[in-house]
């Protein structure tokens, strides 16, 4: 607990010691960065320490004011966020340092480094506090800091709006937590999270429907999901990646933890969960699809992320529900393993996407190609991610979506109606969630990457400099290490799983075996693909060997003069599957085709606005301000008046209290 | 069983697959009237590409080159998944069908990341084509096998096939059939024959896989024809091993009749593609929607 409390005085001495820098942007960067990295690696200590050996660390301060206490515990739940949270931090610190370094002449970069400590701080008591005030408290540090990060370019129209629609969300969210804070503090007097008592099934259901909502809004459950695609366009890569990879995943976070207090499921949190996932999985990745704009892309993405995380714990929660060891362990281990793989893998892609944009000045995907001949490594290391991304083998995304799906198939085979079903939802929602992300990512990846350049942009991108390079390096290793390694790594799951379910650990440690043995042998099926692919390079070169090896153009069906503007576009590879789903996305289209026989001009524009932001928000907004705009006559600016409103508002509570 | 024995299946499939290709052609020469192709036309092909040189697009990056590798070395290890008869496979554990699917939607990643990275606008159609009709065959393969799952009690695809016996058509008939439809719809689309794709045809703007693979040539050209055989051979295996169980006990006699039974449904897939004529585009997601129908039919099906 010391090297965690160190951790956190370094951070905030750091960001406070680099605010103060803010005229000198090299000081500033270093002081930010260079705190975050060693208070992360300090911090980290400690979580790793109770994840392998399953034992809580807790302290208790004196607080001074009325309600809550400083009540802290790193339990392996805890631990298994803070790994990420730390990690990814520190990593993209690094990443900060050379991306910031753009503006050093036209912002103070003491005051952005100053807020992603601050973010990180706030991230880190969020997910060990153990008392509802300080918890709320360390929610409002983070989502504020991110706030003031996601608004760091504010002269931009499009980052204060994005700014403004993030406050206002992430305010919605945090009061349904108030109000579950304190029905749930109610009959105890205390906020700490030990004193929880039992409760009825109806306060419970309730309490459930208050952390689905309040948390959902964090984590990006459709449909509280407007502020993700706004927000993460908006702020700095390095932030992007940190928010979509490990800040959201505190709404993750929060409802698991919100479980664990509630008392034995009943059914309809599981099939609520389930809903909520596959909604937010098919919808998001349909959304990411209809995408132009290559980080809007990934913030989709993230609700997709979010989507499959959520049906790993409604698998969980059902095996909890009907006492199937097997199912909880599947469900709750593919779930959280899936929470550490997206923090990585999303966090690389989003690295990755600053990149090309620093480098290019635009993240337009119509207006890229061929990027990867210029920005090898980048190139190399977001392929990766997208492949983990898309769940593909051998890479770390495919595990836990295979644990989750592993544990589906284990609840159809039980032949229960109420379970077939529940197996067909999460199986088709998968399998389909899988073959879209496939199709985004090859567009993505195809389109950014690959090909000609489809603009001056593309064609003047360099390569990221050493910094942005390691830090994408070092998670795509990680992306690589996760899969390899994932026998090894499932096991450290163990304390975490028993302690959401409570179940024994012996019984979550052997069925863990079972799964560790399962992922054996998906890394000896993906050893023999490296070795067939090898042999087959070798195979080739053998064969090449002494005979001509030429280049030339690209085969163009006899056409003489090929542009890069005849390639395939974003827009045009996604179309297909636009349309074949055009009821959900609803994209708005403009066409003006070419008429006559010496056609002109001509053009055509897409625009997919959010469902839920289009045909929810937006309504409902509008029938509130109505509403409120008939009390306006209230308001008119004369002091005089608003002392008198004051004191009847007094004399009233006084004469209410006195009956 | 022993491991040299297990080697059995993949081996057989390295070698065969071509094969398969080959009666196809021969089945459709047929129907025409013609007397068609040597039944090992394929090797030869394969063979006389080994043998060229290589011409690769200036646009083109690695990726293009690793494509063939990538793509072959996925289907080999989805091919040591695979169980023939009631040999079981030489990996095998519970939820291999799904390693097998996703090992399959590796290989397709990189066939339309190498499409891209020519940057022909043909391929980028081919492309665009080939993951819409995945991402719907997908949840039609994965909840049919489900459904066969569901129906034996395993979730290992060497078991599932070692307990569907004739004995159980008694039993879930119906399930098989719809399962097996569901599989045939999704053998066709994934090896790009009729009604979803024409092989033959070389007219671009109509085509689906070998659109995609215009750029390729040499050896390159001849890996990709070798692994997309080799996908339609393990495919025709699931099929025939969920459709046609033949288990009288002996291995042997096992693997033997489900190698006619590959020969027919290569017989079978000629006889579709002679009889049919190829689905407007627009069509084809109707009819993979329809299969995962069958699948989902099959898997809510209660039989007794």
């Amino acid at each position: 607990m010391t090297l965690f409390l160190g951790g956190l005085i370094i951070l905030l001495v750091g960001g406070i010691g680099s605010f103060f820098a803010g005229r000198r942007p090299g000081l500033a960067s270093a002081s930010g960065a260079a705190s975050a990295v060693t208070g992360s690696l300090l911090a980290v200590v400690p979580a790793l320490r109770t994840l392998s050996n399953g034992l809580a660390e807790s302290l208790r301060l004196s607080w001074d004011m009325p309600i809550g206490s400083f009540f802290i515990e790193i339990d392996p739940l805890s631990a298994l966020f803070l790994v990420p949270i730390l990690g990814l931090s520190a990593i993209a610190a690094v990443y900060g340092v050379q991306y910031l370094s753009h503006y050093r002449d036209q912002k103070n970069l003491g005051v952005a480094w100053l807020f992603y400590n601050l973010l990180v701080i706030g991230m880190m008591l969020v997910v060990v506090a153990r008392n509802g005030v300080l918890f709320l408290v360390a929610w409002e540090i983070m989502s504020l800091a991110s706030f003031c990060l996601v608004t760091f370019e504010y002269e931009r129209p499009m980052v204060c709006r994005a700014g403004c629609i993030y406050l206002i969300a992430t305010h919605i969210g945090t009061a349904f937590l108030i109000a579950f804070f304190i029905l749930l503090g109610r009959q105890t007097g205390s906020f700490d999270f030990d004193k929880v008592p039992a409760m009825s099934a109806a306060l419970a259901g309730v309490l459930f429907l208050l952390a689905v909502v309040g948390f959902g809004t964090k984590a990006g459950f459709m449909p509280f999901h407007v502020w993700l695609p706004h927000a993460h366009p908006a702020a700095p890569s390095h932030v992007s990646a940190v928010m979509s990879g490990v800040m959201i995943k505190t709404g993750i976070y929060g409802l698991v933890r919100a479980m664990t207090l509630l008392g034995a499921p009943p059914a309809w949190w599981c099939w609520l969960l389930i809903a909520i996932g596959s909604a937010s999985g098919i919808l998001g990745v349909l959304f990411a699809l209809a995408q132009h704009d290559l980080k809007r892309l990934l913030a989709y993405h993230s609700v997709e992320n979010i989507g499959i995380i959520t049906m790993g714990l409604g698998v969980g929660l059902l095996g909890v529900h009907m006492n199937s060891p097997t199912l909880s362990v599947l469900g709750f281990g593919g779930g959280l393993f899936h929470v550490v793989n997206h923090a990585v893998f999303k966090g690389l892609l989003f690295l990755g996407a600053g990149a090309v944009l620093r480098s290019t000045g635009t993240g337009h995907l119509d207006l890229l190609g061929g990027i990867i001949k210029r920005m090898p490594w980048t190139g190399f290391t977001f392929l990766a991610g997208s492949i983990a991304i898309s769940g593909l083998p051998p890479l770390n995304g495919f595990v836990s979506e295979f644990l989750i799906y592993l544990g589906v198939f284990k609840t159809g085979l039980t032949g229960e109606p109420e379970a077939v079903i529940f197996a067909l939802i999460v199986i088709g929602s998968l399998a389909l969630i899988g073959g879209l992300a496939l199709a985004c990512f090859a567009k993505a990846f195809g389109i950014v990457f690959l090909g000609e350049p489809r603009s001056a942009h593309a064609e003047q991108a360099q390569e990221a400099g050493w910094a942005m390079r390691f830090s994408l390096l070092v998670l795509a290793v990680f992306c690589v290490l996760l899969g390899v390694l994932s026998p090894l790594v499932i096991k450290s799951a163990g304390s975490v799983v028993a302690e959401i379910t409570t179940l024994p650990a012996a019984q979550v440690r052997a069925e863990l075996a079972d799964v560790s043995a399962i992922l054996t042998q998906i890394v000896v099926a993906s050893l023999i693909l490296l070795a067939a692919a090898a042999s087959l390079g070798i195979l080739r070169k053998r064969l090449l060997s002494g005979r001509s090896v030429r280049r030339a153009v690209t085969w163009d069906c006899g056409y003489a003069r090929p542009d890069s503007r005849m390639q395939y576009t974003a827009t045009s590879f996604a179309q297909p599957l636009t349309d074949l789903f055009g009821f959900f996305l609803r994209t708005r289209k403009s066409i003006s085709p070419p008429k006559g026989i010496f056609p002109s001009e001509s053009a055509l524009h897409t625009e997919t606005q959010d469902l839920s932001e289009r045909y929810v928000y937006q309504p409902l907004f509008e029938r509130i301000s109505s509403a409120l705009s008939r009390l306006r006559w209230l308001q008119h600016g004369r002091l005089q008046l608003y002392v008198l409103y004051i004191a009847l508002t007094l004399w009233i509570l006084l004469i209410w209290k006195l009956m | 069983m022993a491991i040299p024995l297990r080697l059995i299946n993949p081996l057989l499939g390295l070698v065969a697959a071509p094969l398969l290709l080959g009666i196809i052609n021969r089945t459709k020469a047929r129907f025409a009237g013609r007397t068609g192709q040597p039944l090992l036309q394929p090797y030869y092909d394969i063979w006389k590409l080994f043998h060229k040189g290589a011409v690769y697009s200036r646009t083109t990056s690695w990726i293009f080159a690793a494509g063939p590798l990538v793509g072959f070395g996925a289907t080999v290890a989805a091919a040591t998944l695979i169980p023939f008869g009631s040999r079981p496979a030489l990996i095998a554990f519970e939820g291999d069908i799904l390693l097998f699917a996703y090992l399959l939607g590796l290989s397709r990643f990189f066939t339309v990341l190498c499409a891209l990275d020519t940057g022909s606008s043909f391929e980028g159609m081919g492309a665009s084509r080939e993951v819409t009709f995945s991402a719907l065959s997908e949840p039609a393969m994965l909840i049919g096998l489900a459904a066969v799952a569901k129906h034996t009690g395993h979730i290992s695809l060497s078991q599932m096939f070692l307990s569907t016996t004739p004995g159980t058509w008694l039993e879930w008939g119906p399930v098989s059939v719809l399962v097996g439809f569901a599989l045939l719809i999704v053998l066709l689309a994934e090896n790009c024959r009729i009604p979803v794709d024409d092989p033959n045809t070389h007219l671009e703007l109509t085509m689906i896989h070998e659109v995609m693979v215009l750029d390729h040539g040499g050896p390159d050209l001849g890996f990709i024809l070798y692994t997309a055989a080799l996908k339609m051979w393990l495919l025709g295996q699931i099929l025939v091993g969920v459709a046609i169980p033949v288990r009288s006990g002996n291995p042997w006699l096992d693997t033997s009749a489900s190698l006619i039974c590959m020969v027919l449904l290569a017989v079978l897939v000629g006889v579709i593609e002679s009889s049919m004529a190829r689905l407007k585009l627009l069509h084809v997601p109707q009819l993979l929607v329809g299969a995962t129908t069958l699948s989902i039919l099959a898997l809510i099906l209660l039989p007794r």
